[in-house]
């Protein structure tokens, strides 16, 4: 179809939060939670940040890294569960601070952590119908969790950005193919501070299913096989499922270990498995194969093929890559922590 | 601050929008209706500044004013840009004994701050280390 990724950016806030320290102030034993969820550390947002902030900063290093001139950009969509307001769009947020044409569309979504993907399958439909000639598609998310729930360990921030077209490729689009069904494993009601899960009920009739059915239809349709791919990246909402399902898939730990970072920065919700993908196209070589799947709560997933082309080194050249971002960090306290995420109420 | 008032600093706010007089050269952040040096003489176009610059001086704010309780302290600084404007500006991520006059900064976008729990949150420039000096 000849669509595809034209630049990616993405922003990471510099504070980090490890699980040693969130166990302390529940009197949690730190171990056990790292081995159950393979998870080191997670990255907190400074006061000043938030998804809106978060999605300008990773699309101007899109823009930067595509050399799309920005009033280029025919749509903006911008998918998280932590938009700074209810009603008022982060989309026109970032249409403005990127200087896109103001004959653009632009729009929020929603689906859990797999709203960044939604956007881009619908930047890729915009595109492929010659209704726009660029899209920006985001996922950014200052994920929330209730003090002292196991979510706490992983709930993270961050936000990726990619630009979606039909010339000047680092990677085209193979194919997409997405799978939903209504299946209640997490959710927020309006008004709530914080998310409810259902614990292990997240797992087998949630992620697994999903991830595992979104993946299989889009190799049977593309008629490819894991040895295919060099690389497979899948939402990351903790180091162990991610990992899993990559087995249950018969990918090998050279082709997924690349792609999950959760250990290292938490679950970034709407760009967790953004993030995965933009460390293995930082990694990649023109020709491979990358196979992206993520996961939305509530419940679907949508998975991609996705193959490099020669220009990738030329762009690569420009911007803060996924690895500058995990270099720069400073830790905080729970107590820093707590008055950063506003769990103190004053 | 009003709506209106907000609304019309957005485009300055967010992309560090200028202006710069045709008939001398220089270059005015917040923008200018009109040049103060050629007055009626000015001839004015918007300028993009490219949000690079260093630091000229700094102070750090342990006292907030109102609307910025519990933030501090943070550090305020003058920027000189490399277009030439100066201009006052919050400084992030970077730790007070760090910083250094002459230091090379860089714009990112941040809140800049809240009317309250339900009004309008504004948006804007800060600046923050560039790391290469």
């Amino acid at each position: 179809m000849n669509v595809g990724i034209a630049g990616y950016g993405v922003y990471l806030p510099r504070y980090r939060i490890k699980v040693e320290e969130i166990a302390r102030v529940w009197a949690a034993d730190s171990e056990r939670i790292k081995n159950n969820l393979l998870i080191s550390e997670k990255a907190v947002p400074a006061e000043d940040e938030d998804t809106a902030t978060m999605a300008v900063e990773a699309a101007r290093e899109a823009l930067l890294m595509s050399r799309v001139p920005p009033d280029k950009i025919g749509a903006v969509y911008v998918g998280s569960e932590s938009h700074p307001y209810t009603v008022k769009p982060t989309a026109t947020i970032v249409a403005e601070a990127i200087e896109a044409s103001i004959e653009s569309t632009a729009a929020d979504y929603e689906f859990a952590c797999k709203a960044g993907t939604a956007a881009i399958q619908t930047c890729m439909g915009l595109v492929a119908s010659g209704m726009i000639e660029y899209g920006l598609a985001i996922g950014a998310d200052t994920a929330q969790s209730a003090p002292g729930d196991a979510l706490e360990y992983t709930a993270a921030a961050g936000g990726v950005a990619y630009i979606i077209g039909r010339h000047s490729l680092i990677a085209e689009v193979e194919g997409t193919h997405s799978y939903t069904t209504d299946t209640p494993d997490f959710w927020r009601r309006e008004g709530q501070s914080y998310p409810s899960h259902g614990g292990r009920f997240t797992g087998l009739p949630a992620y697994f299913k999903h991830v595992y059915n979104a993946s299989k239809g889009l190799m049977k349709k593309l008629e490819l096989k894991p040895d295919d791919f060099r690389f497979a990246v899948f939402h990351q909402p903790n180091g162990k499922f991610p990992r899993k399902v990559a087995e249950m898939l018969r990918f090998k730990k050279e082709q997924y270990l690349p792609g999950i970072l959760v250990d290292k920065v938490g679950n970034l919700y709407s760009g967790s498995s953004l993030l995965g993908l933009a460390r293995v196209l930082d990694l990649a070589d023109p020709g491979d194969r990358i196979l992206l799947t993520s996961f939305g709560s509530g419940a679907g997933s949508d998975s991609f093929s996705i193959v490099v082309t020669d220009t990738i080194r030329e762009k690569r050249s420009t911007g803060t890559r996924v690895d500058d971002y995990l270099k720069n960090k400073k830790y905080v306290d729970y107590a820093a922590y707590a008055r950063l995420r506003r769990k103190i109420k004053v | 601050m009003s709506i209106p008032r907000f609304w019309r600093s957005i485009k300055s706010r967010y992309n560090l929008i200028a202006t710069k007089c045709l008939s001398c050269g220089g270059t005015y952040f917040p923008p200018r209706a009109i040049c103060p040096k050629c007055r009626r003489r000015s001839r004015l176009e918007e300028v993009k500044l490219g949000g690079n610059g260093e630091i000229v001086s700094y102070t750090v704010i342990h006292s907030p004013p109102e609307g910025f309780d519990h933030k501090g302290p943070y550090i305020m600084a003058v920027v000189k840009l490399d277009e030439g404007p100066c201009l006052t500006t919050q400084i992030v991520d970077c730790e007070p004994e760090d910083l250094k006059i002459g230091m090379k900064v860089k714009k990112v976008f941040r809140r800049i701050r809240e009317d309250g729990e339900a009004g309008l949150i504004h948006y804007g420039f800060k600046f923050k280390p560039r790391g290469d000096g």
